[in-house]
This record gives C-alpha cells, sequence and structure tokens, in this order.
C-alpha cells in the first residue's frame, strides 16, 4: 500500500511541475502587466516602465523560461511567490487568502460528500419510498441550477428574511462581524454562522452528485449474496448494511471525489465573490482583471496543489477501502 | 463491412423463441417513449428550443433598444418580462439570451464529445507510447479547473466574438469523457471482429472509424446530451463573471448579472432568466438519464425495476455504477 502511493505521489510531482509551468506560460502570454503600467497617469517613460517590470520579474522582453527559472528559483529557495503589481509580497496575501478559501473548501467539500453518501444509501435502502423519491426530485433540481446560482438564491433569500425582520436573520457578507467584541465562543459562533449560507452553496451541489451515484451503487450491493449472508450470521440488518453494504458501495465515490473535487474548486471561487469572501477564487477574479501575472500563478499552484491533494486523498480512501489495492 | 452491427443488435436478433427482431432505432424510441422523464424532457426542450427562436418575433420589441421613459415596469400585457434599469424589454432580452446559450451549449457538446472520442479511441487502440502521453495530457489538463484557464486566457478574446469562447469551452471539457472512452476502447479491441478487420490489412484509424466509435456511440450520445446541460452551465457562470459573453451580445448569464443587484426589489429581472436556466438543464439531464435507460440494455431502468418490499431476492452484483460502465 505504502509503495502504491509513493508511485502515486511522484507522479504527481511530474504532474505538478509540469503544470504549473504551463500556468506560468500561459499567463505570460495572456496577461499584458506592460499596458497596465503604461496606462498609469501621469505617463511613465519606457525606460521607467521597463525598469519597473523588470524589478517585478513581469518584463515580456525577457523569455519565458528566464523568467520563470527566476521564479521558480525563489520559490524553491526562500518560498517566495514573487511580488504582486502593486509591488507588495505575493506570500503575504497568499498567507491571508488562503485560510479563507481553505476552510471554504473543506468544510464544503466534506460535508457534501458525507451529506452525499448517508443521503445516497439511506435513498437506496428505502428504494422508491416517499423519502427516496423526493431526494431523487431534489438531487435533480440541484444537479441543473449552477453553483453561482445556487449561491444568489441563498443570499437573496437571506436579504428577503432580513428585510422582513428587520434585521440580519442570516450574515450574507464577510466571514467575520468586523470589530466583533467577546470571548472566544463569540467569535466561533460568529465564524459559523458566517460561514453557513457558503458552505450550503458548495455542499448542495455535492450532496446532489453524491448521492445520484451512492445510491445506484448501493442497490448493486443491497442483494448481494454476501449482505444475505452476514444476516444469516446473525448480524441485525443495519450492522449487516454499515460494515459489509456501505463499505463496498463506497469505494467507487473515492474516484468521483477527485473529480468533483475540480467542480468545488470552481463553485468556491464563485461563492466566495458572490458572498463577499476575500479568499482565492475573489483575488484570481481580481488579478486577472489587473493584469497580475505572479498574483495569477500564486493562484493557479494552490489549485494544482489543492486538486492533487483531493487526488492523493482519493488514493489513500481508495486504497484503505479496498484490499484488492494492497500489493 | 456488416461488422460494425452493434452488439445490443445482435442480442435483440437472438434466439429463435424471441419475437421477430425489431429495429434498433425503433427500439430504443420504444424504450425512450416508455420513460415519462425522458417524454417530458423531451418536450420541455422542444418548447424551450421554439421559444428561444421563435420568441423574438412574437415581440415587438428590440432586445438591445433602450427605452428611457419605461424604465423598471413590472411584468405586464406591454412587456411580457416587464423591462430593466434603461428600458430595454426583458422578454426580448431573454429569449435573444437563450437562444445564445442554446446554442454555444450545443456547439460545445459536440466539440467536445467529438474531440474525447478521437483522443480515448486513439490512446485506447494503439496503447503504448500514445496511450501514456494522451493519458499525461488529460491528467495535466484536469489539475486546473477549466475556470481559471479560460478566465485567464478571455482578457486575449476581447473582440473576437463568442465562437472563440466556444473553442475554449470545449477545449477544457473532453478529459473525463476521453478516460471512459478509453477505456471501452481497450476491451473492444480484444473482441474478434476487430481483430479479423486487422489480419485483413484495415488501416488503424479505420478500424477507429468503422469498428470502435459504432460501438461507443451509445455512451457518446448520452454523454453528449448531458453535456449541453454542463455547457449550458459554464457558460452561464463564465459570463457572469465577465470572463465569457459580452456586451452587446446576451446570454442567460450576462442576464443573471445585470440583474443580480436588483433581484431583491426587482424580481422580474432576475427569476425569469434563472428560471429558464434551471428549467432546460434540468430537461436535457432528464432527457439524458431516459436515453441511458433506453440505449444501454445492460443499465437497469431504474424505475421499472421489480424489487419487493422487505424481501431480499438475489441480484446480479459486481455492477459498475452506471456511468463507468462498459457498453460491451
Amino acid at each position: 500500500m505504502i509503495r502504491y502511493l509513493a508511485k502515486r505521489l511522484g507522479y504527481y510531482a511530474v504532474l505538478l511541475t509540469a503544470a504549473v509551468f504551463l500556468a506560468y506560460a500561459l499567463s505570460c502570454a495572456a496577461l499584458g502587466p506592460r499596458a497596465y503600467f503604461e496606462a498609469k497617469q501621469p505617463r511613465p517613460s519606457a525606460a521607467a516602465v521597463d525598469r519597473q517590470l523588470t524589478a517585478l520579474n513581469i518584463n515580456d522582453r525577457t523569455p519565458v523560461v528566464e523568467r520563470f527559472a527566476t521564479w521558480a528559483g525563489g520559490l524553491l529557495r526562500h518560498a517566495d511567490l514573487g511580488r504582486t503589481i502593486h509591488n507588495t509580497p505575493v506570500n503575504e496575501e497568499f498567507g491571508r487568502r488562503i485560510w479563507v478559501s481553505l476552510r471554504l473548501l473543506l468544510v464544503g467539500s466534506l460535508l457534501g460528500m458525507l451529506l452525499g453518501v448517508a443521503g445516497g444509501a439511506w435513498s437506496a435502502v428505502r428504494q422508491y419510498r416517499l423519502s427516496d423519491r423526493a431526494l431523487t426530485v431534489f438531487s435533480f433540481v440541484l444537479l441543473s441550477t449552477p453553483v453561482f446560482l445556487v449561491a444568489l438564491l441563498l443570499k437573496n433569500g437571506a436579504i428577503a428574511a432580513k428585510d422582513a425582520a428587520g434585521h440580519e436573520v442570516i450574515p450574507f457578507t464577510g466571514y467575520e462581524t468586523p470589530n466583533l467584541a467577546g470571548g472566544l465562543g463569540t467569535h466561533l459562533a460568529d465564524w459559523g454562522l458566517h460561514l453557513l449560507l457558503p458552505t450550503l452553496s458548495l455542499a448542495l451541489g455535492g450532496l446532489a452528485t453524491y448521492s445520484r451515484y451512492q445510491r445506484s451503487t448501493m442497490l448493486d450491493v443491497l442483494g448481494s449474496d454476501y449482505l444475505r449472508t452476514a444476516e444469516a450470521k446473525g448480524l441485525t440488518r443495519g450492522r449487516a448494511l454499515v460494515k459489509h453494504g456501505l463499505r463496498t458501495a463506497v469505494i467507487p465515490m473515492s474516484t468521483m471525489f477527485a473529480y468533483s473535487f475540480l467542480g468545488i474548486f470552481t463553485g468556491a471561487a464563485f461563492t466566495e465573490t458572490i458572498f463577499g469572501w476575500h479568499g482565492m477564487g475573489e483575488w484570481f477574479i481580481q488579478a486577472v482583471n489587473e493584469q497580475d501575472i505572479n498574483a495569477v500563478v500564486a493562484v493557479n499552484l494552490f489549485a494544482a496543489v489543492a486538486v492533487l491533494a483531493a487526488g492523493f486523498l482519493a488514493d489513500v480512501l481508495h486504497a484503505a477501502l479496498d484490499p484488492r489495492v494492497r500489493y | 463491412m456488416a461488422t460494425s452491427a452493434l452488439p445490443e443488435t445482435a442480442t435483440a436478433a437472438g434466439p429463435a423463441d424471441r419475437p421477430a427482431p425489431v429495429g434498433r432505432l425503433r427500439l430504443v424510441a420504444g424504450r425512450l417513449a416508455a420513460s415519462r422523464g425522458a417524454l417530458v424532457g423531451a418536450v420541455v426542450l422542444l418548447l424551450l428550443f421554439l421559444l428561444a427562436f421563435l420568441g423574438p418575433h412574437l415581440t415587438p420589441w428590440d432586445y438591445a433598444t433602450p427605452n428611457y421613459g419605461e424604465i423598471r415596469r413590472p411584468p405586464s400585457a406591454e412587456h411580457w418580462f416587464g423591462t430593466n434599469g434603461i428600458g430595454q424589454d426583458v422578454f426580448a432580452q431573454t429569449v435573444r439570451g437563450l437562444q445564445k446559450s442554446l446554442v454555444i451549449g450545443l456547439l460545445v457538446a459536440v466539440l467536445s464529445t467529438g474531440l474525447a472520442s478521437l483522443v480515448g479511441a486513439c490512446a485506447g487502440y494503439f496503447g503504448g507510447w500514445t496511450d501514456r502521453l494522451l493519458m499525461f495530457l488529460v491528467d495535466l489538463m484536469l489539475i486546473f479547473p477549466a475556470f481559471l484557464v479560460v478566465a485567464i486566457v478571455s482578457p486575449r478574446l476581447r473582440g473576437t466574438g463568442w465562437l472563440a469562447f466556444v473553442l475554449l469551452l470545449a477545449l477544457f471539457n473532453w478529459m473525463i469523457t476521453a478516460r471512459v472512452v478509453r477505456s471501452m476502447t481497450r476491451s473492444l479491441r480484444e473482441r474478434e471482429f476487430v481483430a479479423a478487420a486487422r489480419f485483413m490489412g484495415v488501416r488503424p484509424l479505420r478500424i477507429i472509424w468503422r469498428h470502435i466509435l459504432p460501438n461507443v456511440s451509445s455512451f457518446l450520445i448520452i454523454d453528449a446530451t448531458i453535456a449541453v446541460g454542463g455547457a449550458v452551465m459554464s457558460e452561464a457562470a463564465l459570463s457572469y463573471f465577465g470572463f465569457g459573453v459580452r456586451a452587446p451580445d446576451v446570454s442567460l448569464g450576462t442576464l443573471l448579472a445585470a440583474g443580480t443587484a436588483d433581484a431583491p426589489v426587482f424580481p422580474w429581472l432576475f427569476y425569469f432568466a434563472a428560471a429558464l436556466l434551471v428549467l432546460f438543464v434540468l430537461a436535457v439531464n432528464l432527457l439524458g438519464d431516459g436515453l441511458r435507460d433506453a440505449l444501454d440494455p445492460t443499465s437497469e431502468p431504474g424505475r421499472r425495476r421489480a424489487r419487493p418490499r422487505r424481501t431480499n431476492r438475489p441480484r446480479p452484483t459486481n455492477r459498475a455504477p452506471r456511468t463507468h460502465r462498459s457498453t460491451p
């Protein structure tokens, strides 16, 4: 199992290197920081613009490979991601925003997966009952609604609730109440309440996707002989279902997790922007509009690492659940 | 060559105790018509297409002309969906946006499924280094959310129109399908009719075109259908954040973006476009689900499966989840 995971990890390292270089080259080719500086008032001289671009390592007259070598060297030696177009360190912004995004991504994706697996398995056990039909219809409608629309609908709901009640019932902007007085408990409750709507808009999508798959894999397992054997040997139906049924039916989900994390990452970028979270997604949209190459590459690096981490987690899960992998 | 006959047709015309052979098209059409969800989906889709392409002719208003005397009027007999902040007719805008979204969705689905079948079939058929290289490419492209790449490139596309946007969306939408096609091709390659064609000296690309692709066509049709819904959702999301369709063009995404701020007070600016978007994708998904049941005899039709309550009849096991199955 360790050898299998080590092999996967090595492959991911190669992928990551290639992907980061491509992202760097693509950003350099598509974004034009020179135009950004030249448009400044008063208009700087060509030499001044050149000097500034070179200082930031984003001068388009230097070959891309050379710029990438400088950038990668800084990253590997000093864990330095370069400087933004406003000449502030990318690391500072990165460090502040990463926790905002990770909070949302982790809670949202894990909650969506747990709810989906539980809902799908429950639905399969109660096939054709009212609860099964209700969940099927619900997940079908959710699957047809883009994440940003779910987020917007939740936000509109919160605004309507605020107008009806006369005060803010559920917060819908930002991740904390500014200048909140009180102890740790108050702060944690405040965080949780702010996390509610953005997480929900991510988790609902996960719930819909996973529950559909989980329902169909669970249905295949339900009638199997080994499940009947387990019951015949004296296990209660509930224990047999969880220990013998669910475990087998969850295995294909681990692959799903790796794929769907891409969607969740994109969804998080939208959700952050809509709920006014100052996270990586919002930074990315802002950076593209400001032609800020180093910031764009930093967000891409974060995305690649997050997606590969999800892939690795899926591998670990797969290896832990499926004994056939442990060779 | 008759070898490209689909395995399903062979079973339909099988042993003597079966009724007379039924044409594959009629078989599929019959199964499709029997599924209520697929029927509803198809009818809704048809109505939406009619609305998108006939709608602009039903209303006297133009989608782009502002009218400063009629600002933010609620829906009425004159303006069916009301008017927006500069007096444009929301019905005319919505049907126009729907039209653009539908065209983009269809084009992206056809292009990306075509690319996926090409790459997947080549990787699976040739194997070896071709396979390794193509799968590395797939893994590489799967690392980045398509949204990031499209957003980075999109400033460069300003002024090139929406067709470039379609190409870009298709270019980042084929990878997962290609993987499935690859694994299906690998098992098809070992079948007798492919081996026979190979021994007769048929060229590889011709084998892929004549013998491999027809045998994965069921999957491709289902996948392309679902992809239309996905593409419309991506288009809406990207356009919402200003990275997709741009003014003066309108799509469902740009309409939603324009209506968001006003949604709590002037709901007609937001909810008509939102409802049409959800309705369209829902109809596509229903049709896709019905197609899957009709085209793929190995998948069990979810609704009509006879499973008496509380008794545990032995059922076939080892079935792959329905989307990751292989056809033969």
